[in-house]
């Protein structure tokens, strides 16, 4: 089994394959040393979940790290996968070896996601330098060890730019405001109140950048609050002096691998359709971590790369039966996306499964989460809010698995009482 | 004092590079001069890069001539400078039945200009030519002479090339005067120094009438007319086909053509400015330009969109290019209004300004040692995985991969660095590897870079610069707040 990127999704499928009896399991990460993102996630806040334990990136990635070393996976480091082919030839280099050709049984992506720029937003203005994405910035102060700037605005309030807006305050720069476009907060309120209450670093809702100035070095950015369509709002624009704008607008899972082998992907998730085993449209090809959605946690995509993992073994082994009978899955009210998309009804036999969604629009109350099988409702569950930084989990018991034979078509909301 | 050039080239954009390359073939000290960080930082890196076949401009203005000998000449130049180009004709597309005759006006011109291959075909022909286009194009006109090219490598390796002939090229320097002695312009002041020469080409885009005023030349002026830009994730977004839309009379209107390496490229608009560095991009700008582009191609998505920039016409008072070598100020020579179709045309404008300068008595003794050829750098991505291999046995630098999305390696940047026409700064080094060009523009590859330019260079990593001075990508190392860290 070859395993296409080292992070905690790639190390959770690599692990999860040795122990299911996957012989040779083969890691390929592009970076000198393994556990992907996390390398540069200094903070803490991983593995409250999965190990029970606050740690920072670091320590979450070594963790799993050495279990990859004491269950006898291989890995190949300073080295990127260029190309692979659905016969699962993959074709990687690096300064010693040069070009290397594999053959795997199997193969599992763990190639992670990509940040959104400033391009893909097109914001208006000059084009200077000191437009970072928040996760370029984390690099170079926590990895590199450089400042990119003295006085920053973040837009965008995801997680990454609400820890740098901390991180970089406690470097002694200034965090002007951090901006955010919608009228909610895009990532988990644990940060907010951790990273931007505490260091009263003021976030703007309902906000964005409507221009960058500067020559050479950004000067300036001018905000203005939008309406609810997300249109400027003139009168309400702001010029807020600053060397640096940050851009924390989104995360986008790194499919150009997939894309070339042929892989659906999902426009909703821009990850590989995946079944219950994450297994995607081609046989053979599996996928663990936030190569399939952004999840919110590293936890969830630990356990999501085991599943990953364990079918991936299952389909060398040829212990995998094609599914006879798929249930598709999908977004009712208040939902954006659904994953695993299909659901093969005989996998409850086996045990529970588990379908995880984000939702449109936040709400601060109590809402219940319902599942129904072609119109008929088989499961639900009660959440005190929901909000569309934060992933929701509803499980599907096994003995569902009998009225499920016959369905089509899941499809989940989120309902006000 | 410092020997006096014979010919000092203000200006590092395509006219100039080319202009100092064709000089090149003589025995001629020649020194080329940009203000910028690198050659090809102003009108030369922002616009459609498309090698017009000649039939817009106006039958017997400069701007028609030296078009259609341009484009004769491009086929062999991006031969011999080793320069990407592709030559599967343009399009003009009538979407209504009225702007039939707008196709067979400019069919008329063309010929008039003395254009080959130009032909009308049916909206069905043409959709088979570009499947993406509106099903309602009625009829196209069809140049065959037209194509794309690489406007960055094309002006970089013109400039490559005269350096490998002997020109040199100083960058970082701005002329701030003309130099003169008995009624001759004799050189250039600059903020590093002074330089004689017995002729000064004027070569410097949006900025020329500025030199000209300098020589007491007044009788032309260029206003700005800029022009906006999206940039499509070629993964996504690909037409095949150069489209440009029936023209009016203020433009060519907006294009959407794919760009060398296979992006989707639309724009430009047009609106007049006040300032020669206005290229600030507008959402009215954008919001025109994306319309525009979808009704040729309504299929686009501005999801796909990387990138959006802009550019500058320098439209002339004259209408037409103005190149001279006037009475009023011998030693000088103009080149002044090259607004579109200047790319195309630059290759026959500098053979022009050779032949003008020959007239004004530069004795022109050619250069046996001349070499018009420059090989390409190797582009890691577009080799065979056997080729990839013999590279990275040769230097293993070729086998670390420092920009994912367009599969750029350290051995590239690295000898880009160490070129010709060293590439000092990330945009440099951007235009020709094409690393931070695709779809995580820079986020990937940025701290990669900024360590290797400042290993290469030996500078300080706080010195590596996105464009030159003052655009220093990162500020201080962390914990080193006494140094003036919060600042204000
Ligand atoms: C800045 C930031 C802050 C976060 N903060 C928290 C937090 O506080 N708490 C929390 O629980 N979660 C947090 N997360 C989420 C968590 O870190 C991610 O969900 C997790 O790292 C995703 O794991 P992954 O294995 O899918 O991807 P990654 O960690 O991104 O790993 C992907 C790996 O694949 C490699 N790769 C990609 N393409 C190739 C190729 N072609 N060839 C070879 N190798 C390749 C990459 O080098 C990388 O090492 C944060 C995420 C980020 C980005
Ligand atoms: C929107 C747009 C679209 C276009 N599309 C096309 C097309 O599709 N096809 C085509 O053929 N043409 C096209 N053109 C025209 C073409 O881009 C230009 O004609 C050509 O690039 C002009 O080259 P240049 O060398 O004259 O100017 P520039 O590239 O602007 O070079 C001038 C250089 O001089 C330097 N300089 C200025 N002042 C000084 C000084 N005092 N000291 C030192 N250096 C100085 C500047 O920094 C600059 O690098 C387009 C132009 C625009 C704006």
């Amino acid at each position: 089994m070859a395993v296409i990127g080292g992070g905690p999704g790639g190390l959770a499928a690599a692990v999860a394959a040795r122990e299911r009896g996957a012989e040779r399991v083969l890691v390929i990460e592009r970076a000198e040393e393994l556990g992907g993102i996390l390398q540069q996630c200094i903070h803490n806040g991983f593995g409250l979940e999965a190990l029970g334990r606050d740690l920072p990136g670091p320590a979450y990635a070594q963790h799993f790290v050495n279990r990859a070393h004491e269950t006898g996976v291989q890995t190949l480091l300073d080295t990127m996968v260029l190309e692979i082919t659905p016969q699962r030839r993959i074709y990687a280099t690096n300064s010693r070896q040069g070009v290397i050709e594999l053959c795997a049984g199997a193969v599992v992506f763990g190639m992670g996601c990509r940040e959104r720029t400033r391009g893909a937003l097109a914001i208006p203005g000059t084009r200077p330098a000191g437009v970072f994405t928040a996760g370029t910035a984390q690099r170079l102060v926590n990895i590199e060890g450089y400042m990119p700037g003295r006085r920053f605005v973040i837009l965008g309030s995801g997680d990454i730019g609400m820890i740098m807006a901390r991180r970089l305050t406690l470097e002694g720069a200034r965090v002007e405001r951090v901006l955010e476009i919608m009228p909610y907060l895009s990532g988990l309120k644990r940060n907010w109140v951790q990273c931007l209450q505490d260091f009263h670093i003021p976030l703007q809702l309902s906000r964005t950048v409507l221009e960058i100035r500067g020559t050479q070095r950004v000067e300036a950015v001018v905000s203005v609050a939008v309406d609810d369509r997300m249109l400027p709002i003139a009168g309400t624009e702001e010029t807020i002096p600053c060397d640096t704008l940050l851009l924390s607008v989104g995360l986008i899972p790194e499919n150009e691998l997939s894309r070339r082998v042929g892989i659906a992907l999902d426009p909703l998730t821009a990850g590989p359709i995946v079944d219950e085993g994450m297994g995607t449209s081609v046989p053979g090809f599996y996928a663990a971590g936030n190569v399939v959605h952004v999840y919110d946690l590293v936890d969830w995509v630990t356990l999501a790369g085991e599943v990953a993992g364990r079918s991936a073994a299952d389909y060398i082994a040829g212990r995998v039966r094609p599914a006879v009978h798929r249930l598709r899955t999908c977004a009712g009210e208040n939902v954006r996306y659904v994953v695993p998309q299909w659901l093969d009804p005989e996998s409850l036999a086996l045990g529970a499964q588990q379908l995880q969604l984000r939702v449109r629009r936040p709400v601060e109350e109590k809402v219940k989460v319902v599942v129904t099988a072609d119109g008929v409702e088989i499961a639900h569950k009660t959440e005190r809010y929901v909000r569309p930084g934060e992933m929701v989990t509803v499980k599907l018991a096994p003995e569902l698995c009998e009225s499920l034979r016959s369905a089509q078509e899941l499809q989940v909301s989120v309902l006000k009482p | 004092m410092n020997i006096p050039y014979d010919v000092i080239v203000i200006g590092g954009g395509v006219v100039g590079c080319l202009t100092a390359r064709a000089l090149s073939r003589y025995q001629l000290r020649v020194l080329l001069l940009e203000r910028g960080a690198d050659v090809c930082s102003g009108t030369s890196k922002a616009n459609t890069a498309i090698i017009h076949a000649g039939y817009d401009a106006k039958p017997g203005s400069l701007k028609a001539r030296l078009n259609v000998a341009g484009n004769r000449m491009y086929a062999q130049l991006c031969e011999e400078l080793g320069v990407l180009s592709e030559r599967h004709g343009t399009y003009v597309v009538a979407m209504a039945d009225e702007e039939l005759r707008t196709l067979e006006e400019l069919r008329e011109r063309g010929k008039q200009n003395g254009v080959p291959g130009l032909s009308i075909i049916s909206g069905s022909r043409m959709l088979q030519a570009e499947p993406l286009l509106n099903p309602q194009a009625r009829a196209a006109l069809y140049a065959e002479t037209g194509g794309i090219v690489d406007p960055f490598m094309m002006t970089i390796a013109a400039a490559e090339n005269a350096v490998t002939n002997g020109v040199t090229v100083m960058l970082e320097t701005e002329v701030t005067d003309l130099e003169r002695q008995d009624g001759r312009i004799s050189g250039v002041r600059t903020d590093s120094g002074v330089f004689s020469s017995r002729f000064v080409v004027n070569a410097c885009g949006v900025y020329a009438d500025t030199i000209m005023a300098q020589a007491g030349l007044t009788g032309f002026r260029i206003k700005p007319r800029k022009g906006e830009y999206y940039v499509f994730d070629r993964e996504k977004s690909r037409v095949r086909q150069v489209l440009f839309p029936c023209p009016t009379p203020v433009s060519k209107g907006i294009v959407v053509t794919p760009t060398s390496h296979g992006n989707t490229l639309i724009g430009p608009n047009a609106e007049d400015t006040e300032s020669r560095d206005d290229i600030v991009v507008t959402k009215q700008g954008l919001d025109e330009v994306f319309s525009g582009a979808q009704r040729l191609v309504p299929s686009l998505d501005k999801r796909d969109v990387i990138a959006v920039f802009a550019g500058l016409r320098a439209a002339g008072s004259s209408g037409d290019f103005w190149i001279d070598a006037p009475a009023e100020a011998p030693g000088l020579v103009n080149v002044a209004g090259i607004e579109s179709p200047g790319f195309t045309a630059a290759p026959a404008i500098a053979e022009y300004v050779v032949d003008l300068l020959r007239e004004c008595g530069l004795p022109l003794v050619p250069n046996r040692a001349f070499n018009p050829e420059r090989k390409p750098a190797p582009h890691f991505s577009e080799l065979s995985h056997t080729q990839q291999q013999e590279l990275i046995a040769k230097d293993p630098r070729y086998g670390r991969i420092v920009c994912r999305c367009e599969m750029v390696t350290e051995g590239e940047i690295v000898a880009a660095i160490h070129a010709p026409v060293p590439a000092l700064t990330y945009d440099a080094l951007k235009r020709r590897t094409r690393l931070g060009a695709g779809r995580c523009q820079g986020g990937f590859d940025t701290p990669r870079v900024i360590n290797i330019l400042a290993r290469e260079l030996q500078v300080a990593a706080t010195a590596v610069t996105k464009r030159g001075f003052g655009s220093e990508l990162v500020r201080r190392k962390t914990k080193d707040i006494g140094t003036g860290g919060m600042g204000e």
